[in-house]
């Protein structure tokens, strides 16, 4: 073990903060990988909403291409909302998140390492399931690109800001219904830009603009959603 | 060593709850006085001296509860931001309480923005609702609001949901600058603002002068019902303390 540690560091067994982001990454996916049934939950609950959309609208085919770019991004969006309040929950009952707290490592690494863990599972997940379902929904060809793209930038910020209310209703017993009225409101722009990104795609219209904002919107979560996470976690568990 | 105090003395002199209490009762009358002659006086002249509009008519006076409103329940979050932020640095429970007085009423603000905004549209836009960038927004910052008064009803701890509902109010944070220039940057249904630092607004005097009476009479309605709030928060809180307790019996 002690190869893991360097002397960089100002306090006594800190780790590097490469080794500690992939030691972090790894335990999170480990043990994510070894519950199969709930990995794939949100990739179900993904396919059963898409499917209520052609029975309970209308199945029919230019209707649905219509409504297709939309579809697969409120259900992405629902699909990711479902998966967040997992994502410290089993940390937080068998104590690792307060030993995590307690530890001197950095938290925002921690917690982005978790994050990326979780994404890599569900976010990512959803979205190289995405065309097939697309497909079914007769998403004309040339959007696919910008389905995949928008998708490939904009679960990343799902899951950042789904993590922020993870975090805030993870010492609560009934987090479930709270987390959405939480998560809800802040998703929404990733899903205007997202939706406008396959929109602008299918119709031919340029795609840069709005997977810029996506993207913007991703660094923007990227380097201040994990400081709110640390500070809601800190609340939560010493709460 | 003493530490240097960098914030004026007032400002922690705020800390104390009662010395807060007895501050909030002072200013209470002059506050409420101001209100009632300027929402009288703004209602009056705003409903009936101010000149009808040559396009819509009489329909635009809502205009007069509509943009107070609107610019309340912007206001009203970004407080409860601050004094989260102010909470959370440096654990001012004063600041906590205004946080939590403020979420109702800036939830009121904003629904009642949205009302006067859909019956203003009917007449003019032929709708109710449309989807446009200002609207769409203003209805996520009621949806914030309504999360942040979940969030802190949930936790049972009163410093907890605090602290909890302060994060979230500061990261919610981030819609107010997309309410603020959503119809500057998407091109909407929706009139730019009526007010900016920086111009003459483009109504005549006879028109804006009212609202401007208005706005002001709304920011007093504010912070009376704030203090009103606030004061019942206090000695909710403070219940088990002496001052508390001798204030009640001396009543």
């Amino acid at each position: 073990m002690s190869d893991l540690y360097t002397n960089s560091g100002p306090v006594a067994g800190q780790l590097h903060i490469g080794r500690l982001f992939v030691a972090t990454l790894r335990r999170d996916l480990m043990l994510s990988l070894r519950r199969k049934s709930e990995l794939v939950n949100p990739l179900i609950f993904f396919l059963m909403v898409i499917t209520l959309f052609p029975l309970g609208v209308s199945p029919e085919s230019g209707f649905l291409s219509q409504l297709a770019p939309g579809v697969l991004w409120v259900a992405a969006l629902l699909a990711t909302l479902l998966s967040m309040d997992a994502l410290f929950r089993s940390d937080f009952e068998d104590g690792s998140l307060e030993q995590l707290l307690l530890s001197p490592q950095p938290l925002y690494v921690v917690v982005l390492a978790k994050v990326l863990a979780h994404w890599s599972l569900t976010g990512l997940a959803l979205t190289l399931v995405a065309p097939l379902i697309a497909v079914m929904l007769f998403l004309p060809a040339q959007g696919m690109p910008g389905l995949l793209l928008s998708l490939l930038l904009g679960t990343p910020t799902l899951s950042l800001f789904g993590a922020i209310g993870a975090a805030l209703t993870v010492g609560l017993r009934k987090g479930g219904v709270l987390i959405s009225l939480l998560v809800l409101p802040l998703y929404i722009p990733v899903l205007i830009f997202g939706s406008a990104a396959v929109q602008a795609a299918v119709t031919g219209l340029p795609v840069a603009g709005h997977l810029a904002l996506l993207g913007a919107l991703l660094a923007f979560g990227l380097v201040l959603a994990p400081l709110a996470i640390g500070a809601a976690l800190r609340i939560s568990v010493s709460g | 060593m003493a530490e240097k105090k960098w914030l004026p003395r007032w400002f922690y002199q705020l800390a104390s709850p009662r010395w807060c209490y007895q501050i909030c009762g002072k200013l209470l009358p002059w506050f409420t006085v101001a209100m009632l002659l300027l929402l009288v006086g703004g209602t009056a002249w705003s409903l009936a001296f101010a000149p009808a509009d040559y396009q819509q008519g009489n329909s635009f006076r809502i205009i007069y509860l509509h943009v107070p409103s609107a610019i309340l329940a912007q206001s009203c979050y970004m407080l409860m931001a601050v004094a989260g932020a102010i909470g959370l640095i440096w654990k001012m429970k004063i600041a906590d309480l205004v946080a939590k007085s403020c979420a109702p009423i800036g939830a009121s603000m904003a629904i009642l923005a949205l009302l006067t905004g859909a019956i203003w549209g009917k007449p003019t836009w032929g709708s109710w609702w449309v989807w446009d960038a200002r609207l769409t927004s203003m209805l996520v910052l009621f949806f914030l609001y309504l999360g942040v008064m979940a969030l802190n009803s949930a936790i049972e701890s009163e410093s907890t949901a605090a602290q909890a509902t302060a994060v979230l109010a500061l990261v919610g944070l981030v819609n107010i600058p997309i309410i603020k220039y959503s119809v500057e940057w998407w091109n909407t249904l929706h009139q730019p603002a009526t007010f900016k630092l920086t111009e003459k607004p483009a109504m005549p005097a006879e028109m804006w002068v009212p609202l401007l009476v208005m706005v002001i009479a709304f920011y007093c309605f504010f912070a009376v019902v704030l203090m009103m709030r606030l004061r019942n928060e206090i000695l909710r809180r403070e219940r088990r303390s002496g001052w508390v307790k001798e204030l009640l019996l001396s009543n």
